[in-house]
């Protein structure tokens, strides 16, 4: 799939990210690096962090139209 | 046997370091589970690994117990470390050796041998 998508779905679980980045690291259109700035990641956890964002890509996740997924989350502090 | 969702609650539970992940620390199957292997070695881990490939049963039931959707799967003493991602970024900062002192005391690199564990599909 094309990262577009992705973007799409990410922005609309954090409509405040300050940085909001997709990344097909192979071309092949199913290995992605996301990156995202967000206050919701804000006092959680690190695994917290990364569960928000398996949750806004759960349909292409469960799907398999991704199959492998990089994640870096960070608070806008 | 001991259903599935048991064998893999109990290994979560008992081991002090669980890894899940694809292949074995011998022949590992996927970047992501080497990094996650790498990981945990540099901060002298003692690994129990799951391979997860066997059967697919493995991978659904784990993921339904953790909620968490891809693999490497890392737990220290039942609690869910992460993913690659998490557990690089941890040993990067020297956050996971201070979780693993913590949850298993300052000796841990002493237990440091690494053993598989096998999951038996029913």
């Amino acid at each position: 799939m094309a990262t577009e998508p992705l973007h799409a779905l990410l922005e609309q679980a954090f409509p405040d990210a300050t940085e909001l980045d997709v990344v097909d690291r192979t071309g092949g259109g199913d290995h992605f690096q996301v990156t995202v700035a967000s206050t919701r990641f804000e006092g959680l956890s690190l695994v917290d962090q990364h569960r928000l964002v398996y949750d806004a890509l759960a349909e292409p996740l469960a799907d398999g139209s991704i199959h492998e997924l990089r994640i870096k989350t960070k608070g806008t502090t | 046997m001991t259903p599935l969702r048991d064998q893999i609650s109990e290994i979560i539970e008992t081991e002090p370091v669980t890894l899940f992940m694809k292949g074995t620390p011998s022949f590992v199957a996927c970047g992501n589970s080497q990094r996650a292997l790498s990981a945990l070695r540099a901060a002298g881990a003692p690994v129990t690994a799951v391979d997860i490939l066997p059967d697919p049963r493995f991978r659904q039931e784990l993921s339904s117990i953790s909620g968490w959707p891809t693999i490497p799967q890392v737990f220290v003493k039942g609690e869910l470390v992460g993913g690659a991602d998490i557990v690089e970024e941890l040993a990067a900062n020297g956050e996971l050796e201070r979780k693993l002192t913590d949850a298993l005391g300052e000796d841990y690199r002493d237990q440091r041998d690494e053993r598989v564990v096998a999951l038996q599909a029913a």
